[in-house]
């Protein structure tokens, strides 16, 4: 990237100045755009878009991933569906077993290189038909917690469901650092498994250009 | 079962693969009784569309028997049926607006992250297509997986030939939609680009839906022939300048509409086919588009451009500037077929639509390498291939 401030020295005499010189040219222009990137980020007007589309969210020790899907079906529908959360199995594909147990649910669900976490989770808040938010509890292995908005769609069109998940992502400030990185992963499953609810929720099945149920 | 299975380009194979079997409720299985070659199967041969693999069955316009079906099917056994080589759910947003190949639910998610990225958006499954549009397994094979089998297949009555009603399945509703995106108005001059088997059928419908005269372009003299004998009025653009002839022919005009059946392996020598070429040939994925560009010239002011020719990547040298001035209408998209294939078939009953006059070579579909063979490199002589399976290969 070009950088239209750099100052460059007026001549050559006293060469071994220079690369102070433009060392010290550096680092004034580098305050003074950290200086006016700083002054217009608090500038910009608030948009109205969601947090999880802005260049940068301040989210603390969290990792935040969500995604918006729209449903051909009423809100009712989709809400008793998630609210039976052994339900969520069957197009969460890295969700390997669901156990409700009261109030708590624990989850078993894939890591990265075949390894397995175990979440427990307790409702935090909901209003049916509304929204669904949780916490994980202590006994979690990563802390996390949810909230999933069903509203109705303009103009018929079904519901706008709007699942966010925020998560401390495993190793402190790097693995944020990695998490975000790497933030396509995590972001892309809940893509697909808010699809897959879509498919099942919309058509009854899941779609697949497998030819057979199992491998020949 | 045999199965025609694509291995690169220009490398297609008959091979024996496992037969496919009911997986989702939704699904019928077919026994093809037969299957064509379109025109977009070459663009898999010369593999310029991307997201192929190495073993995909080809094939997405074909027809036959039900020999089974899922807990939710509403076919039967036995049935015959033509099988539109869109895959579409019926329930979502766009297939109720009748956007079938829009459809948001037949395209696996798996595949649709890198549509996604390409496209901005996830399109509607196809059959025997690049993994873009779902990677499903076509119907150049004697068994074909259907799935969501009561969205798309339509029941043939008795007494229908298969050769009558088999490109129901894309080429003739295909060539209806372009027609029908031209908005054809009485006394209106339409110009099709490209004379293979879409052309053909959009001039058919054009005259259908009451152009007063369609002007056809192509270079070989069969297709021009064929083109001529529905009616159309012919120029061969490898001897005349096809821009000064279609002002010519439309006193100063210009044609009222223009349809781009060529799609993304335009030829002509001309410049900008050259430099599309070569970009294509080094990778860096222009699609060409020498038609597409002259029919924008051509077009008049507040003209109409159709476009049914499939383009899968950029355009340079897009003439934005002549869109634009002269104020065009664009439509384009691929063919919403379940929208057209009741209407169509009515209408080849009752005799109004002609469908067999371009097929020009019936083959085993143990042959079906060859039939690509000389479909890709022999157009002027090939210009439709019906495969048959189960039958001795010829000897």
């Amino acid at each position: 990237m070009s950088n239209p401030y750099r100052t460059t020295p007026h001549s050559n005499e006293g060469s071994a100045l220079w690369p102070i010189l433009a060392l010290g040219a550096s680092v004034v222009s580098l305050a003074f755009l950290t200086q006016r990137f700083r002054a217009e980020r608090t500038s910009r007007a608030i948009d109205d878009a969601p947090l999880l589309s802005a260049h940068r969210q301040d989210s603390g020790r969290y990792a935040l991933t969500g995604r918006t899907v729209t449903i051909a079906k009423p809100r009712q529908d989709l809400y008793r569906f998630w609210r039976e959360f052994s339900n969520l199995e069957t197009f969460m594909e890295n969700v390997r077993s669901v156990e409700v147990d009261g109030d708590l649910t624990r989850w078993v669900i894939a890591a990265p290189a075949g390894k397995e976490v175990s979440v427990e989770t307790r409702i935090t808040d909901e209003c049916t038909n509304d929204f669904i938010a949780w916490r994980s509890t202590p006994a979690s292995d990563i802390e996390t917690e949810g909230r999933v908005t069903f509203r109705d769609a303009s103009g018929n069109r079904g519901t706008e469901l709007e699942a966010h998940i925020a998560y401390v992502p495993p190793g402190g400030e790097i693995g944020l650092w990695i998490a975000k990185a790497f933030q396509a992963e995590p972001t892309m499953q809940g893509r697909r498994d808010l699809k897959r609810l879509k498919m099942l929720m919309e058509t009854g099945e899941i779609a697949t250009n497998r030819n057979r149920r199992t491998p020949a | 079962m045999r199965a025609l299975t694509w291995h690169g380009k220009h490398d297609v194979r008959m091979e024996t693969v496992p037969d496919p079997e009911i997986v989702n409720p939704g699904d019928a299985i077919i026994e093809v009784t037969s299957t064509a070659i379109c025109g977009s199967d070459l663009h898999l041969y010369d593999a310029v569309i991307p997201g192929m693999q190495r073993g995909d069955i080809l094939g997405h316009e074909f027809m036959g028997r039900v020999v089974d079906t899922g807990l939710s099917s509403t076919l039967k056994k036995d049935q015959r049926v033509v099988v539109p080589f869109t895959i579409s759910c019926g329930k979502c947003f766009f297939c109720d607006r009748k956007l079938f190949s829009a459809c948001d639910n037949t395209n696996p998610v798996e595949k649709q992250d890198v549509t996604e990225a390409l496209f901005g958006h996830s399109v509607s499954a196809l059959f025997g297509y690049s993994h873009l549009t779902g990677g499903y397994p076509g119907g150049q094979a004697e068994y074909v997986r259907v799935p969501f089998s009561n969205v798309g297949p339509i029941v043939i009555p008795d007494g229908m030939e298969d050769e009558e009603v088999l490109f129901l399945s894309d080429i003739l509703p295909t060539g209806w939609m372009a027609a029908e995106n031209a908005d054809i108005e009485p006394g209106d001059t339409v110009a099709v680009w490209g004379c293979g088997p879409v052309g053909l059928f959009a001039i058919q419908s054009a005259l259908v839906m009451g152009a007063a005269r369609v002007v056809a372009i192509d270079e070989h003299s069969n297709r021009l022939a064929l083109a001529r004998q529905l009616g159309a009025e012919v120029i061969d653009y490898k001897q005349t300048h096809v821009l000064e002839a279609l002002m010519e022919m439309s006193g100063g005009l210009g044609p009222d509409a223009v349809i781009d059946a060529v799609g993304m392996e335009s030829h002509g020598f001309a410049p900008d086919t050259i430099m599309d070429n070569i970009k294509q040939t080094v990778g860096v994925g222009a699609d060409s588009g020498h038609a597409l560009r002259e029919a924008i010239m051509a077009v008049r002011k507040g003209g109409r451009v159709s476009i049914p020719g499939v383009y899968g990547g950029f355009q340079d040298k897009f003439p934005l500037g002549a869109m634009m001035e002269k104020g065009l209408q664009i439509k384009t998209g691929q063919t919403h077929v379940q929208r057209y294939i009741k209407d169509l078939l009515y209408r080849i009953r009752e005799g109004e639509l002609e469908t067999t006059f371009l097929i020009s070579h019936r083959l085993p579909l143990e042959d079906a390498v060859e039939g690509y063979r000389n479909f890709r490199y022999n157009q002027n002589d090939w210009t439709k291939v019906v495969l048959k399976p189960g039958q001795q290969k010829a000897a």
